[in-house]
C-alpha cells in the first residue's frame, strides 16, 4: 500500500474560546485521487484545512503529508507539499505583479534566476494564465484571480492540492473555465465546497463533514443520491 | 494638508527632510523590535486604509469640507511608532504614485501628518486615559478628543514651518489665523469621527487596539489618583493653547502697525534677503503670535510628557500586587 | 491643501522614458524638483528653461499636455492661497490695474504658482510613466528600508480593494437617504469606517496566513534584478542636469 498523499488520524481542535470545531476527523487521500470533501457552513471545512499546513495545531490528533507528519521541525516543507488555495483569491495574491505573487513561494525555498522564471511561466501555462505575467491582481477578474491564485501553489510543486471554495461567487463561465483547468490538473486534489454540482463534475471520492467529523466517504454518486444522508447534512 | 512645492523654501525643506528621516528611522527601529513578521501584511493593510479613510469628508462651513488626516486614529490603533511608519508611507505613496504633495516638501508632509499628529494625539490620548475610568468609551472619546487636537497641532506645524521659510508674502498672523480657524473646525469633525472608529473597532475586535491594550486585562485595576488633578489642569492648558492663544494673542495688526509705524517694517520689506532666508519670518511683526503659539503648544506637549512620565514612575513606586 | 487623488497617473505609451529604470525616474524627478526649487525667485528665464526642459520631457514621453494640465487643474486650494497673496500681502503695496496690491504678496503669488506647477507636473510626468509596482521596485534599489517598502506594497496592492468597498458602503448608504452635508451624519460613515477597519485588519491576517502557507518565515523574498546602465543614468540625469546648470547659473549672474 502506497504512503497517503494526506492522511488524518483524529484531529481534534477547540477554539480559543472553548467551542469544539474538530471532534476527530479521519481519513486519507491517495496520490492522484480527486476527492471533495462537502459540508455546510458551519461544518468545520476550513478550520480542517488549515490543519493542513500547521497554521492551526491540534488539540489531539495527527497530519501526515505523504509520509511527513505536521509538527514544528517539518513545519518548511509540509507548506511546500501542501498547495493551499484560499476561498478569496485578494488574500492570496498579495504582492504588485502576478509574476511576484508566483515566485513568491518558490523564492521562498530558495529557487532562483532561471529556474525560478521557469517555474513561474510554467505555472502561469498550466492554469491558462501566462499572458497576465506582468499584470496587477487587481486588474483581474474574480475568475482569472482564482486561477493566478492556484498557480502560486502549483509554482512551489507541491504534493497536495487544497482548493477551499474555488467556484463562490463565480459565474458560470467562470466555473466552468475553472472545472475544466482542474480537470487538466495532474495532482492529488482535494476539493473543499458546499457545491454539489461542483464536487460531482470533478471528483470521483466524496466525503461529508459536519460538526466537525468525517459523516460519510464513499463513491460521489453513492453519496450524492442518498438524499437524506445529505439532507442530515444540511447539503 | 498635503504641501505642494514651491510653499516653503528650499532650505526649510532640506531641512525638514533631514528631520523626517531621523524621525521615521527612530519609528522604524522602534516599531521594528515591536512588530512580529505577522505585523508587517496588518500595517499595509492599516495603511491601505488610513489612505481610504482620508477620502471621508466632512462639511466645516459653508461651501468648505474637510477631510480626515488619520494620524490621531493611527496612533490609537497602531501604536505611535508603527503609526508613524504607517503614516509616513501613506505620505510618501501620495506624493510619488498619486503626485499629491511636493516632492519636495515630503520631509514638511511627513513632520506634519506622520509624526506631529500621530505623536500629538498619543500623548493626549494617553494623558486622558490615566485619569478617564477604565472603559472602552472613555478609550474611545479620549481617542476623538486626542485626534482632533492632534489635526490643530499639526496644522500649527505648518504655520511654523511657514514662519520659517514660507515664500507667500502673506504675514504669518495671517496664516496663522487661516490655518488654525480652519483646522480647530476640522479637528471637531475628525475628533468626532476618529471617536466613533474607534468605539466601533473596540466593540468588535478590542485585541487589535494597541492603544486599549490594557482594557483586555480584566484584573480590576484601580483608577490612578496620583497626578489626576495635575492632569485636568494640564488638559485645560493644553485645550487653551493649541485652540484660543492663536486668537488670544495681542493684536497682531497692532504690532505690525507699530512696526510700520516705527519705519520697522519698511526696512524688513526691502531687505534683500526678504522671502529667501530661512529666517524671513522673524522679520515682520507678525511673529509674536506665531512665537506665543508654538510655545505654548510645546509648553503643553512638554507638560504632558512630563505627566505621562509622572503617571508611569508612579505606577511603578506602587506596591505590585 | 490637497486635492485628493485615487487615481494612479500611468499611462501605457512605447517611449525613452517608459524604457528608462524606475530608480533613474525617481532620483531624476527629486534633483529636477530640487533645481525648481532652489531657483531664485527674480529670474523668470530659469523657470523658462525648466518649463521647457518638463515640456520636451513630456512630448519625449508621448504624455500629451493636456493630461497634466487638467491634473494641474485639480490643485485649487493651491492656487486659491496663491491668488490671495497679493491682497493679503504685507507692506509695499504698488497698483496693478488699479487695484493696489502687496509687492511681497505678488511675488509669494508667483513662487507658489511657478514652483508649484513645474514640481507637480514632474511628478506627474514620473507617475504616468513608471507603473506603480515598478515605482515600489525602484524605491527598493534606491536601499529605502524594507520594512517601508514592504509596507508600501502591500499598501498599494490593497488601495483598490479597500477604497472600493468604502465606495460601496457610501452608495448603500446614499440610497438609504444617507445625506454627507450634515455633521451629525458622519455618525454612519464612522461606524462603517470602524467596520472597514476591523475587515481590513482581519484580511492582514488572511494574508498573512497565505504568506505562511507559501512558506514565509519573516523575510520578504529577495527578486533578482536586471541592472541597469551607466547608458540609462546618463540619459536620465539629463533633464536634471540642465536644470540645475541654470539654477547654478541664476545664483550666480543674479
Amino acid at each position: 500500500m502506497s504512503t497517503p498523499a494526506l492522511e488524518v488520524r483524529e484531529l481534534t481542535y477547540s477554539y480559543p474560546d472553548g467551542r469544539r470545531a474538530l471532534y476527530g476527523a479521519d481519513f486519507h487521500i491517495h496520490p492522484g485521487e480527486r476527492v471533495a470533501l462537502l459540508g455546510a457552513n458551519g461544518a468545520g471545512k476550513t478550520t480542517l484545512v488549515l490543519h493542513l499546513n500547521g497554521i492551526l495545531r491540534p488539540s489531539a490528533g495527527t497530519v501526515r503529508v505523504a509520509g511527513l507528519e505536521v509538527n514544528d521541525d517539518n513545519l518548511r516543507e509540509i507548506r511546500r507539499r501542501v498547495g493551499l488555495v484560499f476561498q478569496d483569491p485578494d488574500d492570496q495574491l498579495f504582492m504588485p505583479t502576478v509574476r511576484r505573487d508566483v515566485a513568491f513561494g518558490p523564492a521562498n525555498f530558495g529557487v532562483q534566476g532561471e529556474d525560478l522564471d521557469r517555474r513561474v511561466r510554467e505555472a502561469l501555462d498550466a492554469v491558462g494564465m501566462g499572458d497576465a505575467i506582468d499584470r496587477a491582481p487587481h486588474h483581474l477578474s474574480l475568475g482569472e484571480r482564482r486561477r493566478v491564485a492556484v498557480a502560486t501553489v502549483l509554482a512551489m510543486e507541491p504534493e497536495i492540492l487544497v482548493l477551499d471554495e474555488p467556484s463562490s461567487n463565480l459565474d458560470p463561465a467562470g466555473r466552468r473555465e475553472l472545472a475544466r483547468m482542474l480537470d487538466t490538473l495532474d495532482i492529488t486534489t482535494l476539493l473543499v465546497t458546499h457545491d454539489l454540482s461542483y464536487a460531482r463534475a470533478l471528483c470521483r471520492r466524496v466525503m461529508i463533514m459536519n460538526r466537525g467529523t468525517i459523516v460519510a466517504d464513499g463513491p460521489t454518486e453513492e453519496v450524492l443520491a442518498d438524499h437524506r444522508l445529505l439532507t442530515e447534512n444540511r447539503l | 494638508m498635503h504641501i505642494p512645492d514651491g510653499f516653503i523654501n528650499g532650505s526649510t525643506s532640506l531641512g525638514a527632510a533631514v528631520a523626517a528621516a531621523g524621525g521615521i528611522g527612530a519609528g522604524l527601529r522602534q516599531a521594528g523590535k515591536r512588530l512580529a513578521d505577522r505585523h508587517i501584511p496588518l500595517a499595509g493593510l492599516a495603511a491601505a486604509f488610513i489612505f481610504a479613510a482620508q477620502m471621508i469628508n466632512f462639511p466645516v462651513a459653508v461651501g468648505t469640507s474637510g477631510h480626515l488626516i488619520g494620524g490621531g486614529l493611527a496612533a490609537v490603533l497602531l501604536g505611535p511608532w508603527l503609526a508613524s511608519v504607517v503614516m509616513a508611507v501613506v505620505v510618501g505613496v501620495q506624493a510619488l504614485i498619486f503626485a499629491d504633495g511636493g516632492v519636495s516638501a515630503l520631509g514638511l508632509n511627513i513632520i506634519n501628518m506622520a509624526i506631529i499628529a500621530p505623536w500629538s494625539a498619543w500623548l493626549i490620548y494617553k494623558g486622558l486615559r490615566a485619569f478617564l475610568p477604565r472603559t472602552r468609551r472613555a478609550a474611545a472619546v479620549a481617542a476623538g478628543i486626542a485626534a482632533g487636537i492632534s489635526v490643530e497641532i499639526a496644522a500649527l506645524g505648518f504655520v511654523a514651518e511657514y514662519a520659517i521659510g514660507g515664500t507667500g508674502g502673506a504675514p504669518v498672523s495671517t496664516v496663522l489665523i487661516a490655518m488654525g480657524g480652519v483646522h480647530a473646525l476640522i479637528g471637531i469633525g475628525e475628533g468626532l469621527i476618529t471617536g466613533v472608529i474607534v468605539a466601533t473597532v473596540l466593540a468588535a475586535r478590542p485585541d487589535i487596539v494597541v492603544g486599549a491594550s490594557d482594557l483586555l486585562d480584566t484584573s480590576g485595576a484601580q483608577p490612578r489618583r496620583i497626578g489626576r488633578f495635575v492632569l485636568a489642569g494640564v488638559g485645560a492648558a493644553l485645550v487653551v493653547a493649541a485652540f484660543l492663544s492663536p486668537f488670544a494673542n495681542s493684536n497682531p495688526d497692532g504690532l505690525e502697525r507699530v512696526a510700520e509705524d516705527k519705519g520697522f517694517i519698511d526696512t524688513a520689506q526691502t531687505s534683500p534677503i526678504d522671502g529667501q532666508s530661512p529666517f524671513a519670518g522673524y522679520g515682520f511683526g507678525g511673529d509674536g503670535a506665531i512665537a506665543t503659539a508654538v510655545a505654548g503648544v510645546l509648553g503643553v506637549a512638554v507638560t504632558f510628557g512630563i505627566a505621562y512620565g509622572v503617571i508611569r514612575l508612579s505606577k511603578r513606586v506602587k506596591t505590585p500586587r | 491643501m490637497s486635492g485628493f487623488h485615487t487615481h494612479a497617473l500611468y499611462r501605457h505609451e512605447h517611449s525613452v522614458l517608459h524604457d528608462l529604470p524606475s530608480q533613474v525616474k525617481i532620483v531624476a524627478l527629486v534633483l529636477f524638483v530640487g533645481a525648481v526649487v532652489a531657483t531664485p525667485r527674480e529670474t523668470f528665464w530659469a523657470f523658462g528653461v525648466d518649463g521647457a526642459l518638463l515640456i520636451g520631457a513630456m512630448l519625449l514621453a508621448r504624455i500629451p499636455l493636456g493630461f497634466v494640465a487638467r491634473r494641474l487643474v485639480f490643485e485649487i486650494p493651491f492656487v486659491l492661497f496663491a491668488v490671495l497673496m497679493p491682497f493679503i500681502g504685507t507692506g509695499e503695496r504698488t497698483p496693478v490695474l488699479g487695484v493696489l496690491l502687496s509687492v511681497a504678496g505678488l511675488w509669494g503669488a508667483w513662487t507658489i504658482l511657478v514652483k508649484g506647477t513645474l514640481g507637480l507636473g514632474a511628478s506627474v510626468l514620473m507617475a504616468a510613466t513608471t507603473e506603480v509596482p515598478d515605482i515600489l521596485e525602484g524605491l527598493e534599489r534606491l536601499r529605502l528600508p524594507k520594512l517601508i517598502t514592504a509596507i508600501a506594497g502591500f499598501m498599494v496592492r490593497y488601495i483598490d480593494v479597500i477604497t472600493g468597498e468604502l465606495r460601496r458602503m457610501r452608495v448603500a448608504m446614499t440610497a438609504r437617504g444617507y445625506d454627507p452635508s450634515w455633521i451629525g451624519q458622519a455618525g454612519p460613515i464612522a461606524t462603517s469606517a470602524g467596520s472597514l477597519f476591523v475587515r481590513s485588519y482581519e484580511r492582514g491576517e488572511r494574508v498573512h496566513r497565505a504568506m505562511l502557507s507559501r512558506g514565509y518565515t519573516g523575510a520578504m523574498p529577495v527578486f533578482e534584478r536586471a541592472t541597469t546602465s551607466k547608458r540609462q543614468w546618463i540619459v536620465g540625469m539629463g533633464v536634471p542636469a540642465f536644470a540645475w546648470l541654470s539654477t547654478i547659473v541664476a545664483w550666480v549672474i543674479r
